[in-house]
């Protein structure tokens, strides 16, 4: 066994069963007894249901059930709740309208479920659903936040009127407003986030489950099983949490998109109990596309006022924010307390002030997707440092240089709310540049060049806020959970240990990282260490994974409940040896006595306290297991270094990402292969909403990118090989000093590569470009940019 | 019902199915292979595909009934008895080519017909088009396409040809 702990590239553990196709996803669980649930939901964007009509529906061949809205409502069965209150700037709480998990009344976007068909096979239930009539009276739609803020748009509920869900802010705005009016030169910028699809590859799936004595099971494809249980069973089924268990086994991908309460959980489960049967329910992905929230989505102006010498004054940012229909779980806080408290970025902008204004529309509800608010946010701000650059003609590496904040003034209070603890963004810019070979690129533009290609190299200094979060200031900010997290050591009677995390690993690797932080505290082999997670009957515990919260949140919880084996232990071990309780130490998995070479291995305290015959029985229970609770003290800051590098083919607009390269600060790295793995996995995503990806709708609200047909999902020829560093400051206040990795790479590259196109497009007058920046975007440019070449 | 015999990782086995049931229905429903995963309804993802007489194929584009007399190997069926893993298993495991698994009985496969069918050699940027496929959103592509490399001499059991890279 070579060195397993802290920093070890340690092979996965959990690929042997993803390898040979042994895993264990929820589609691959069938339960004796199971019918089959198929959704029928609406085509149109905004409509009156005047009728349904399931009849010949219900009488077709293997249909059990067929359930509607007003089953829900004759249940009293309420809708799905919203985890987080926002208040608007006049102090009014937002608004939230009812979602329920059947439509009643009206449907409000394509997707939207209207009928549910129950039968004994998939087809059945698909065929059946064929057979229901639903006439409805359209109403008018909307798709922008644009349009439905107009006067006279149709409203998407009545408890919103002008379709806006909250109007808040953040900052001293009369600060900015005087540093504006004093200030030597304001650049303004209006851009837009693009709406994304966050498309894990495994399509949602659920399965309900009730036994005789009216206990129910749900499986679920979900990044936090007890959020779930929680909130369908509190908020909607009012079923006890003892009486319900939430399996979420192995998850083929989240990105946020399965951390929310979604209808098909709750019906499946409601549906189980009054059937008794077994209810399953796989997405496919044209219903992934029209069910599964979406990410971003907004639409900003951003003003900088700047002294003669370029240094920032003060930030003003006002953004239009898509909720979609219904409020997803944590919708609210996206646009919120995860992005303008993300504007101060790395610079040190002394004011700021930013309002945000959340609004319905006929769409699918929009929530966090990996980075949620925190790509917005940097997309913003380091496409407004380039249009400075822009503007004043400061170099951009300068410009960002005599903004930064500085290594040596952490911790740091930015006027947006948040503290950084550490981080060093010269160092991280200065790796970046170096390792991108940036010096070089002059060089390399004209090779491109001579082969009549455009070539651009753009960076992004980026920084975003992880390990959410200390519950205090998240319940102080509208969130209705603490955010704590919960792990159970358990050291078995042989030594071997069994971690139980209420974090969820859905590709992140947890299985291999926390068995090397127990490896590297306790001592023992990766190899007998199995860490759990998934299912609330076996964890006690949990607020799951999102927000790169695993490692800092639930690896600290991990840590502390090993404190209290090893303190343990050494009460233990005292006893053996003979010797007083604080001259024991443990060392590299030794219980031994300090100055002296008496000694007891871990797996031998295992034992004794399994088998304690010899034991210090009066003072103190047998057993060798411990949870402890963590709840984070702050944020943690990862930020870094990205630098793309483009091309673009003259002829046809094809824009190719050639090199490039990630210098990240994400603390202290647990295992350096899965950092690079995750970074690589978000770059491709930021790569993707830079380029590819749109989540499309006309104007009226029809979806029309509703497939991997007409959604361009970043293939393995559309990205580059990436090349990775660290450069990490460490965390001051978790017991690890780490930060997270998982959404870094989607945070900070999105704006490095536009950067390097509107580079590249230098000498065609462009200041700036939105996402994606498509070939015919980027042609239209060079065609309407170059009429003197046409002429020739 | 019609029926359809097949031979699947070297088993015999004879199903009734519909008409419209796709292959990987019969893999996934009928015999318990849920290995082969199901990422999309178009076929754009590759996330089902299998070996059919040798060729690599999208499973959920192919009725059962075509593959009437056709031998299927899964991602169940390329491990060895004793559990040695097929030399492409080895090297997504050496070189992290994988996150959440899901894509990754797809890849493997895909990527398993790509190195045989160039006995000549791949370049990445051949690895990186033949693998167009298969959709990944965990990896970015990046350690797919190092261990796809790495897979070759291992299965041609020579080195990598120079004029290929």
């Amino acid at each position: 066994m070579g060195f397993e702990g802290i920093g070890a590239a340690v092979k996965r553990k959990e690929d042997g069963r993803f390898l040979a196709g042994r895993g264990n996803y929820v589609d691959d669980i069938n339960r004796p007894g199971q019918v089959y649930a198929y959704f029928k939901r609406s085509d149109r964007p905004h409509a009156r249901i005047l009728r349904i009509d399931t009849a010949a529906a219900a009488a077709a061949p293997g249909v059990v059930a067929v359930y509607t809205g007003a089953d829900f409502a004759a249940d009293g069965i309420g809708g799905l709740p919203c985890g987080w209150q926002i208040h608007s700037k006049d102090g009014s709480p937002m608004a939230e309208p009812p979602h329920p998990v059947l439509a009643q009344g009206k449907v409000r976007h394509v997707g939207d479920p209207v009928v549910a068909v129950l039968a004994e096979t998939r087809q059945q239930a698909k065929d059946a659903a064929e057979l229901i009539e639903i006439d409805y009276e359209d109403l008018p739609g909307t798709a922008s936040v644009l349009d439905a803020l107009k006067p006279g748009a149709g409203l998407v509920h009545d408890e919103a009127p002008g379709n806006v869900c909250y109007d808040w802010q953040i900052g001293d705005r009369a600060a900015v407003d005087a540093a504006f009016a004093g200030a030597a030169r304001v650049v303004r910028l209006d851009l837009t986030n693009n709406r994304l699809v966050p498309n894990a590859m495994e399509p949602r799936a659920a399965i309900g489950e009730c036994d005789v004595a009216g206990n129910y099971t749900l499986y679920t494809t979900s990044q936090n099983p007890h959020v779930i249980r929680l909130l369908m069973g509190a908020f909607v089924l009012h079923i006890p949490e003892h009486q319900l268990r939430v399996v979420a086994p192995d998850v083929g991908g989240g990105f946020g998109s399965k951390i929310y309460h979604y209808a098909e959980e709750a019906l499946v489960t409601w549906a189980a109990g009054k059937l008794r049967r077994p209810v399953k329910w796989t997405a496919e992905r044209s219903e992934s596309f029209m069910s599964d929230a979406h990410g971003r989505d907004h639409v900003s102006t951003a003003e900088m006022a700047l002294d003669a010498e370029g240094h920032f004054l003060a930030l003003k940012v006002s953004t239009l924010a898509n909720m979609g229909a219904y409020l997803s779980t944590f919708a609210p806080a996206v646009p919120t307390y995860l992005y303008a408290t993300l504007l101060a970025g790395v610079y040190k902008t002394p004011v700021i002030y930013a309002e945000v204004k959340a609004v319905f529309t006929n769409t699918v509800p929009v929530d966090a997707y990996r980075g949620a608010g925190r790509p917005e946010a940097t997309f913003l701000l380091e496409r407004l440092v380039d249009a400075i650059a822009h503007d004043t003609g400061i170099d951009r590496i300068e410009l960002r240089r005599r903004n930064f904040i500085p290594a040596n003034a952490f911790p740091y209070q930015t006027p947006v709310a948040l503290q950084y603890d550490s981080g060093d963004y010269e160092t991280t810019l200065a790796a970046a540049l170096k390792a991108a070979d940036h010096a070089g690129f002059p060089a390399r533009r004209q090779a491109a060049a001579a082969q009549g290609k455009l070539r651009g190299i753009g960076i992004s200094t980026y920084l975003e806020a992880c390990g959410i979060a200390p519950s205090a200031v998240a319940g102080a900010l509208g969130a209705r959970a603490g955010l704590y997290e919960v792990a159970n050591v358990r050291v078995n009677p042989t030594g071997s240990v069994t971690v139980f995390t209420g974090t969820h690993s859905h590709g992140q690797g947890h299985e291999t990282t926390f068995a090397q932080v127990v490896a590297e505290q306790l001592g023992v082999p990766v190899s007998q260490v199995d860490v759990v997670h998934g299912d609330t009957a076996r964890i006690p515990f949990g607020m799951g994974t999102y927000g790169s919260r695993s490692i800092a949140v639930g690896g600290s919880a991990l840590v502390k409940a090993m404190d209290k084996i090893v303190a343990k232990g050494k009460r233990i071990a005292a006893h053996l040896l003979e010797a007083s309780v604080d001259d024991i130490e443990f060392k590299d998995g030794k219980f031994s006595v300090a100055g002296t070479d008496k000694s007891k291995t871990f797996g031998e305290i295992a034992l004794t306290a399994y088998v304690p015959h010899n034991y210090p029985i009066e003072e103190l229970e047998p057993g060798l297991d411990e949870t402890a609770f963590y709840d984070p003290k702050n944020f943690t800051f990862p930020g870094g270094c990205h630098v793309a590098e483009v091309e673009i083919d003259r002829e046809t607009g094809v824009v190719r990402v050639v090199n490039f390269t990630a210098v990240d600060d994400i603390g202290r790295v647990i295992n350096p292969m899965i950092v690079e793995g995750q970074v690589h996995g978000g770059v491709a995503q930021g790569i993707g909403q830079a380029l590819l990806e749109q989540a499309g709708y006309d104007d009226g609200g029809q979806i029309v990118s509703g497939s991997f047909m007409d959604y361009t999902m970043p293939r393995a020829d559309n990205v580059p090989n990436i090349h990775v560093g660290t450069e990490s400051t460490l965390c001051t206040h978790n017991p690890l000093g780490v930060k997270g990795v998982g959404e870094v790479g989607a945070i900070g590259s999105p704006p490095a590569v536009i950067n390097a196109i509107v580079d590249a497009l230098g000498t065609y007058g462009i200041r700036h470009l939105d996402m994606p920046a498509t070939s015919q975007k980027i042609w239209s440019i060079l065609q309407a940019g170059a009429p003197r070449m046409a002429a020739e | 019902m019609p029926q359809v015999t097949l031979t699947v990782n070297g088993k015999r086995h004879t199903v009734a199915v519909e008409g419209r049931t796709l292959l990987v229905e019969v893999l996934r429903e009928k015999l318990g292979l849920t290995g082969t995963h199901i990422g999309c309804d178009t076929s754009q993802c590759g996330a089902c595909v299998v070996h059919v007489n040798g060729d690599s194929v999208k499973s959920c584009t192919m009725l059962a009934l075509q593959a009437e007399g056709a031998e299927v190997t899964t991602i169940e069926g390329l491990a060895k008895p004793d559990g040695t893993l097929h030399p492409m298993q080895e090297m997504f495991r050496e070189h992290h080519a994988l996150q959440c698994g899901y894509c990754t009985p797809g890849m493997v496969m895909s990527a398993i017909d790509l190195v045989a069918k160039h006995p000549e050699g791949l370049t990445e940027r051949e690895i990186r088009e033949g693998l167009d496929g298969n959709l990944c959103r965990c990896t970015g592509y990046h350690n797919i396409v190092k261990a796809v490399a790495a897979a070759w001499p291992l299965m041609h059991q020579k080195a990598m040809p120079q004029a290929a890279e």
